[in-house]
C-alpha cells in the first residue's frame, strides 16, 4: 500500500463518509432531519441553527435524505479523527465539518511519535471496530511499519485503544487496565460507541463512551470507521502525514 | 407423546396468534417440551413472558427432519418449577437466563447461576467450579485479552498442563438490547439490531426484518429477499476466511495466516461495493434492502468475487497440504457428536461433529425456498473437522453466490411494511455464519413488542467450547477458542 506517501486505497462508490452541515441551507424552523436521527445526534433548538455531533452518528444517511434543502450532505471523505469532543459538532458558521485532529505536543511526540504501544479493550463493541482495527495489522495496512503496534499487557503499553459504549459490566476492567498502562498514556476512543455509546447511546446498561471512565484525547467517529479512518486518525495525530499528499488528498 | 396437547407448528419466518398458542401448567410444560426434545426436536429459544404477577414460559423447537418450528407456553408461573435441565441439559443455559430476568428458579438446576447480572461494576459471576486436589492448580484469564478481542473470563482447572474443567463467564459486554426492544420499534432498534453482534450484522438484521415482515403480515420483494441471501453468504465468506488465517496463525502457520487476513477484508470490501460499508449496515431492512445490486455493480461483484475465492482457495490448500498443520489440528479439542446433539450445538459446530444442521437447509425461508445449497459437514468433531467445514462452506458460498448473481429476479428491493399486528408471535431462524440466529417477537395489544428474544449461536455454542477444553493441554485453548470463534457481544446482548 503506497498510503500514506501516495494515494489512499480506493473506497467503493456507496461510501458516504464524514457528514457536512450548511446550517445556513436550513429552511426556516424546519426539524425534518431531528426526528429521523437513531441516535440523537441531531439537535435544532427553537430559533437556533442545526446541530449534527458526528461522535453520536452511526452514518446511516437518514437525515441526509430527509433534508428538504441538502443542508446535510456527505462528503465522502475518510478524515474524521478529531482531538477534541467539540470538533465533531456541526453546524455553526466555519464549523461545517470536522475540525481534523492535530498533532500531539512536541513532549509527547517525541515519546510517542515514532513508536507507539497500545492496548485495545473492547468495553460494550459489538466486534466491528474491533475487527476493523485488527485489519490494521494485516500485509496490506501493516500498521507496524509506522511503530505502531498492538501489545498484550497494559503493562508494556503506551496508552489504549477503546471500542464499545463501555457497559456497566466493563467499568470496572477498563478502570483497572487505565490504571495499568504507566504515564504518561494517551486514550484513543475508536467508533460511536466508544465516542458517545452509538446506537445504545442514552441505555441504562452502558455508560455512553469511554469519557465516563478514562480522559480521552483522540477521538475516531464511524459505525465502523472504515480502517483507512483509524490509520489516518493515528497518523494524523502522531504527526505522521507531513510532506505528503495523504494530509490533504 | 406424554401429553394429550400438540405443541402449535409453524414454519420458520411465520407468526401466529397468541392466544392460539397452546398452553400447560409448567411442570406439563416441562415434561410436554422434555419429550418433544426426547423425539428429535432441538431447543431454538426457551424464554420467559411477564404477565400479571407471573411470568409464562416459551418454547421454541425445531424439528429439522420435518422443516418445522414447534410453539408451546406454560400458565403463568410465580417463583419456581421443575427444572427441564435435568431431562435435556440442551436447556441449561436458557433456564439460568430464564432465572435471571425472571427470577423463576428452575428446580433441581444442577448449576444455577447468574448469566449477565452486574454486580456494581463488573458481572456477577458467581462462585466458579473447582476441582479439589494437591495437584490441582488454577488458571484464570479475562476479561481483558491478550489480542483485539472482546472481554470474557475463562476458569481453567489444570492438572499440570491437563485441562480438566473449564468454565466460561460472560456478561461484560451486556449493553440491555431485549430490554432496549421492549415497547418497540423504537427509531434505533435497526442500528441496534444491526450490531447485536457486529460480525453478523447481515444474520442479525435479516432474522430482525423477517420477524417484522411475519408480524405485519408480509414479505420482502423477492429481489430484496434474493440481496440479503447473497449479503448474507458474503459475511459467511469473510468471517469463515478471517477464521481460517487464524486457525492458521495459531499453529504458526503464517503463510496462510497472512493471505486470509488480507483476503477477509476483500470480502468486506464486496459488501461495501453493495452498500457502501464494509459491514452491510444500512443495507437490510424491514421491508427489503435499501441498496440495489443492478447488472453493473453486479457483474463488477461477480468479477472481484471470482478473483478472491481463487486466493482464498490456494491459500487453503496450503493449509490442507502442511502436515504440520494436520498434526496440530488434528484430534484437538474433540466434541462427540452425541455430545454435540445433547448440548445442542448449531453451526459450524455442530455440523463439524457429524450434524446435519443448517437452517438454510432445514428451515428455509426468504430467498432460501427457492436456492439451496449442500449442507457442510465432517464427522470428527476436532479442530480440524471446524476448518474443514469453514473451508467447504466458502466453496460452497462462493458457488451460491455466482448461480445467484447469474439469475437474479426482477422487480424492486424495497415495499414499506405495515405495522405489526397485536398478540401475535413470530419466530425467524436465520443461518448466520456461526450458526442459527433466533429472532422471536412478541406483540402487545398495539402491535408494539412486548417481548423480544434473541438467541446468538454462541449462546448454545459456548458450552461446545468448554467441553471441547476437557483433557487438552491449556496450551491449546487459543487454538480451541479459534475453532469456535464465537461472540461475546452476541451472547451477552
Amino acid at each position: 500500500m503506497q498510503y500514506p506517501q501516495g494515494a489512499p486505497p480506493a473506497l467503493p462508490d456507496r461510501y458516504g463518509g464524514a457528514l457536512r452541515v450548511d446550517a445556513a441551507k436550513c429552511v426556516a424552523n424546519c426539524d425534518a432531519c431531528v426526528p429521523v436521527c437513531p441516535t440523537q445526534a441531531i439537535t435544532r433548538e427553537p430559533g437556533k441553527r442545526v446541530s449534527l455531533d458526528l461522535g453520536k452518528c452511526i452514518f446511516c444517511a437518514a437525515c441526509v435524505e430527509a433534508c428538504p434543502a441538502h443542508a446535510i450532505t456527505q462528503t465522502g471523505d475518510f478524515r474524521m479523527a478529531a482531538r477534541k469532543r467539540e470538533d465533531l459538532l456541526l453546524g455553526e458558521p466555519g464549523a461545517e465539518e470536522v475540525r481534523l485532529a492535530g498533532a500531539l505536543d512536541a513532549k509527547l511526540k517525541k515519546l510517542f511519535g515514532r513508536s507507539l504501544r497500545l492496548r485495545q479493550v473492547s468495553a460494550g463493541g459489538c466486534n466491528a471496530c474491533e475487527a476493523d482495527t485488527n485489519v490494521l495489522n494485516t500485509i496490506g495496512w501493516d500498521l507496524g511499519r509506522f511503530g505502531i503496534q498492538f501489545v498484550a499487557s497494559p503493562r508494556h503499553a503506551d496508552g489504549l485503544l477503546i471500542t464499545g459504549a463501555v457497559s456497566r459490566n466493563m467499568e470496572l476492567a477498563l478502570r483497572k487496565t487505565y490504571d495499568a498502562v504507566p504515564a504518561p498514556k494517551i486514550v484513543i476512543a475508536v467508533g460511536a460507541c466508544a465516542i458517545a455509546g452509538g446506537p445504545f447511546i442514552g441505555h441504562p446498561q452502558i455508560l455512553n463512551g469511554a469519557s465516563a471512565v478514562v480522559p480521552v484525547d483522540l477521538f475516531i467517529p464511524g459505525c465502523p470507521p472504515h480502517p483507512l479512518t483509524i490509520l489516518d486518525g493515528l497518523l494524523r495525530w502522531l504527526d505522521r502525514l507531513e510532506n505528503s499528499k495523504a494530509q490533504n488528498p | 407423546m406424554s401429553s394429550s396437547r400438540e405443541f402449535l407448528w409453524l414454519s420458520n419466518g411465520t407468526s401466529v396468534s397468541w392466544a392460539e398458542v397452546p398452553e400447560w401448567s409448567a411442570a406439563e410444560f416441562v415434561s410436554a417440551t422434555a419429550a418433544e426434545l426426547k423425539r428429535g426436536g432441538r431447543l431454538c429459544a426457551w424464554f420467559g413472558v411477564p404477565e400479571n404477577s407471573g411470568t409464562r414460559l416459551v418454547a421454541v423447537i425445531a424439528f429439522d427432519a420435518d422443516n418445522t418450528l414447534a410453539v408451546g407456553r406454560s400458565r403463568p408461573v410465580e417463583t419456581s418449577y421443575p427444572a427441564l435441565t435435568l431431562l435435556q441439559p440442551q436447556a441449561h443455559l436458557f433456564e439460568r437466563e430464564v432465572w435471571e430476568q425472571h427470577g423463576l428458579e428452575p428446580k433441581g438446576h444442577p448449576w444455577l447461576k447468574p448469566v449477565r447480572r452486574q454486580n456494581g461494576n463488573q458481572p456477577a459471576l458467581g462462585k466458579f467450579f473447582e476441582v479439589a486436589g494437591g495437584e490441582i492448580h488454577e488458571v484464570a484469564v479475562g476479561p481483558v485479552h491478550a489480542g483485539v478481542i472482546e472481554p470474557g473470563h475463562f476458569r481453567f482447572q489444570c492438572n499440570g498442563e491437563e485441562v480438566l474443567h473449564l468454565e466460561i463467564a460472560l456478561g461484560y459486554q451486556h449493553r440491555g438490547v431485549e430490554e432496549a426492544l421492549a415497547g418497540g420499534p423504537h427509531r434505533a432498534t435497526r442500528g441496534q439490531m444491526e450490531t447485536v453482534a457486529g460480525d453478523t450484522t447481515i444474520g442479525h438484521v435479516t432474522a430482525y426484518a423477517t420477524v417484522f415482515e411475519a408480524l405485519a403480515g408480509t414479505e420482502a420483494p423477492l429481489r430484496g429477499q434474493w440481496l440479503r441471501a447473497i449479503s448474507l453468504e458474503l459475511e459467511r465468506l469473510a468471517n469463515h476466511t478471517g477464521d481460517l488465517g487464524a486457525l492458521a496463525g495459531d499453529v504458526a502457520f503464517l503463510t496462510t495466516a497472512a493471505a486470509c487476513g488480507k483476503l477477509r477484508g476483500d470480502f468486506l470490501n464486496l459488501t461495501a461495493l453493495i452498500c457502501g460499508n464494509r459491514f452491510g449496515r444500512g443495507l437490510i431492512s424491514p421491508g427489503g434492502c435499501k441498496k440495489d445490486l443492478e447488472p453493473e455493480r453486479s457483474a463488477q461483484l461477480l468479477e472481484k468475487l471470482q478473483a478472491v475465492l481463487a486466493d482464498v482457495a490456494e491459500a487453503a490448500e496450503w493449509l490442507w497440504d502442511a502436515n504440520s498443520v494436520r498434526a496440530r489440528f488434528e484430534v484437538t479439542g474433540k466434541v462427540a457428536r452425541q455430545q454435540a446433539n445433547e448440548i445442542g450445538l448449531v453451526g459450524v459446530a455442530a455440523r463439524a461433529s457429524g450434524l446435519v444442521r443448517d437452517v438454510r437447509f432445514d428451515h428455509p425461508a426468504g430467498w432460501h425456498r427457492f436456492a439451496q445449497m449442500p449442507v457442510s459437514t465432517w464427522p470428527d468433531g476436532d479442530v480440524f473437522a471446524r476448518a474443514r467445514v469453514r473451508s467447504l462452506e466458502i466453496q460452497r458460498a462462493g458457488n451460491f453466490i455466482a448461480e445467484q448473481l447469474a439469475a437474479p429476479p426482477d422487480g424492486g428491493i424495497f415495499e414499506p411494511v405495515g405495522t405489526p399486528a397485536p398478540e401475535t408471535l413470530a419466530v425467524a431462524l436465520v443461518e448466520g455464519w456461526r450458526g442459527e440466529i433466533c429472532h422471536a417477537a412478541l406483540t402487545d395489544h398495539a402491535g408494539k413488542f412486548r417481548r423480544y428474544k434473541i438467541v446468538d449461536p454462541s449462546f448454545h455454542n459456548w458450552t461446545g467450547l468448554a467441553l471441547a477444553m476437557r483433557g487438552q493441554a491449556i496450551s491449546d485453548f487459543p487454538l480451541c477458542n479459534k475453532s469456535f470463534n464465537l461472540s461475546y457481544c452476541g451472547f451477552d446482548l
